[in-house]
């Protein structure tokens, strides 16, 4: 699949995306009516995309957990309402005052993740994710506890809603511009400095690799995104509520990430997008009393997901029909993911998976300082 | 002052009580391979720790090439010219062997781009990831890993391994290189191997190497000098020879 130096696999995901959102914006824009609904759904999965692409920066390349992902968008989401609830009266609702709003939210919450970047530098694996948990419900309660002209309180931020149907096309512009700035940086050296300080970090800082730089890069970029994500959410939502940004939302993404593959952009974005999808259906089709299994049914697709991928009893199964099988076998080709022939092909596979209990244990994280001094250093 | 690369002065550090390493003075001059022996737990890889930074020394300083060490954190410690490899190897495991290097490579002036040029994919990006790409598997053909460039560092056979820890070490141009026992684990003919290749090193890359290592033949045919290190403390210091008929650098390795 070679086109002269153009590689089609590398830009399979934006060509996807892109055809997607011009075929719904082809239907929004010569007239045709998306209903409600499906346009709100639309908006909800760029959202998503965005928010699990951000997060696998941190998570996936960094090697990182964190669990405050939802306080990013938080910030971002009332900054950006609360600008564009300001800027309604002289700029009206226009793609201007959408603009300035994403720049304030995009702001803001990096700032917040330069502020978590920094004891991320200290502290590794559970610690790290106590401090971003916390982080996150700190910020909930926080925009909770607003007065009521500031920030709304407890009944919620009431933001001006995009009032034409095509705010889905900024959502996904904007998720391209995401995804390309996530993969610029991770197919360049600074991305393979990222997966460096994961795969073993003080073999990263004697190697010559700016441990702190690059870790406060990862955070700050990883938040901007979600207050991108955030912005989105409170123009596409008429009240922001801090009551959605709990620990909740960010399990969820996390396990958007997760399911589609650590370090894996492209499974994070159609997980991103089934997992949304998934969710979004539930609560349509389960209403009145049968809405309580709503999580029910969550959870056991989920775990079925989980057990597919992962157990051993069903690994020639998989092998026999994975879509990388299909594909090759359509094409006549034997898939070998094994042999690659030219170093610059296969990027996305270089930085592999992170088993989930790597990242969710303890004793597989590198020392920290302390541990070293009782080890006798580094050997 | 300057004419030994490393110098180090009364160098010293403890951990509580333990005085893990003690005044230790080593010299070392331009393109020598320079031997660190002594039994298990004298302080061989403590010095190391020390000279890279990894620990702060209680007592004492370093000086490279003249100039004052003490106190940079360990990636400003390699940016000015000391590069090691670890005892138990530490590779970027989930990397392609090229891409190990290449992070070797990431400081080196000549490489440079910054953030935004690589995100926004401005001409220099390329530039610089071409010929970082180049320059390592250059690397990795003088340690005659060019075939495996493409395999993850983690499916490397054990030697290999050690190859490629040396290679990217070496992609920081170093002044100084810290060898933390090359020839653990390796059989007589890789270890024969491994000597010609730091020699190698040296003639081609006009390094001076540092070395830690258990192997008598291996220090006796290869370095110039030595430092013999007992519980944290200098035991005997200056020509290898000498130091190897020694007699007390003979009791603290036979005992008695």
């Amino acid at each position: 699949m070679k086109l002269g130096k153009f590689k089609l696999k590398h830009y399979i995901n934006y060509i996807v995306i892109g055809i997607i959102t011009a075929i719904f914006s082809g239907i929004v824009l010569t007239g045709g009516r998306l209903d409600n609904s499906t346009l709100f759904l639309l908006e909800k999965v760029a959202i998503s995309i965005i928010l699990a692409v951000s997060l696998s920066l941190v998570v996936g390349f960094l090697g990182e957990l964190s669990l405050g992902h939802a306080g990013f968008m938080c910030v971002g989401a009332y900054l950006g309402g609360k600008v564009a609830a300001l800027l309604q009266p002289t700029l009206g609702n226009g793609p201007l005052a959408f603009l300035i709003a994403l720049v304030v939210g995009c702001g803001a919450a990096a700032i917040c993740g330069i502020i978590i970047g920094i004891p991320a530098l200290r502290l590794r694996g559970d610690y790290l994710a106590i401090v971003t948990l916390a982080f996150g419900e700190i910020v909930k309660s926080l925009f909770q506890n607003t007065s009521d002209e500031t920030f709304g309180g407890s009944l919620g931020l009431p933001t001006p809603r995009y009032d034409k149907n095509y705010l889905f096309i900024f959502a996904f512009i904007l998720v391209l511009v995401t995804l390309a700035v996530v993969q610029n940086l991770m197919r360049s050296k600074h991305g393979r400095a990222i997966t460096a300080i994961r795969d073993n970090e003080i073999a990263a800082r004697a190697t010559g690799v700016n441990v702190t730089k690059y870790k406060l890069l990862a955070f700050t970029l990883s938040a901007a995104f979600a207050g991108i994500a955030g912005v989105l959410y409170s123009y596409s939502n008429y009240t922001v509520q801090s009551a959605k940004f709990g620990y909740n939302y960010s399990i969820e993404i996390l396990v958007m990430v997760v399911l589609g593959g650590m370090g894996n952009i492209n499974g994070s974005i159609v997980s991103a997008a089934l997992i949304t999808f998934l969710n979004t259906k539930l609560a349509t089709v389960l209403t009145g009393d049968l809405a309580v299994l709503q999580n029910l049914f969550y959870a056991l697709i989920l775990i079925v997901i989980v057990i597919y991928n992962n157990a051993p009893a069903l690994k020639g199964f998989r092998d026999k029909y994975n879509l990388g099988v299909l594909v090759a076998k359509l094409r006549k080709k034997a898939a070998d993911p094994s042999h690659v022939t030219d170093d610059k092909a296969k990027w996305d596979v270089v930085p592999t998976k992170i088993s989930m209990d790597e990242i969710l244990s303890v004793d597989v994280l590198p020392q920290s300082g302390s541990d070293e001094e009782q080890n006798g250093g580094v050997k | 002052m300057a004419e030994y690369i490393l110098e180090t002065q009364n160098l010293g550090i403890s951990f509580g009580g333990l005085k893990a390493a003690q005044d230790v003075n080593i010299r070392i001059k331009k393109n020598q391979i320079y031997g660190l022996i002594g039994p298990n737990g004298a302080g061989k890889t403590t010095i190391f720790n020390l000279l890279t930074c990894v620990y702060k020394p209680t007592t004492g300083t370093f000086y490279l090439a003249g100039e004052e060490m003490k106190g940079l954190s360990p990636d400003k410690i390699n940016h000015k010219g000391i590069a090691r490899t670890f005892q138990n190897i530490r590779l970027f495991n989930n990397m392609t062997v090229v891409r190990n290097v290449m992070v070797g490579l990431h400081y080196n002036p000549a490489y440079k781009c910054t953030v935004l040029e690589s995100i926004l994919r401005l001409p220099r990006h390329f530039k610089a990831e071409k010929a970082m790409r180049a320059r390592a598997k250059e690397l990795l053909r003088i340690f005659d890993l060019e075939e495996e460039r493409n395999s993850l560092a983690c499916n490397l056979p054990y030697g290999k391994q050690r190859k490629l820890e040396i290679a990217r070490a070496l992609a920081t141009d170093p002044k100084l290189l810290l060898l933390d026992e090359p020839a653990a684990g390796m059989n007589p003919h890789e270890t024969e191997d491994l000597a010609k290749t730091i020699r190698f090193i040296r003639d081609h890359f006009d390094m001076t190497i540092l070395l830690i290592e258990h192997d008598m033949n291996f220090v006796s045919g290869l370095c110039d000098e030595l430092t013999v290190l007992n519980f944290g403390t200098v035991l005997a210091q200056g020509d290898t020879k000498a130091v190897l008929e020694d007699p007390e650098v003979i009791k603290a390795y036979i005992g008695g």
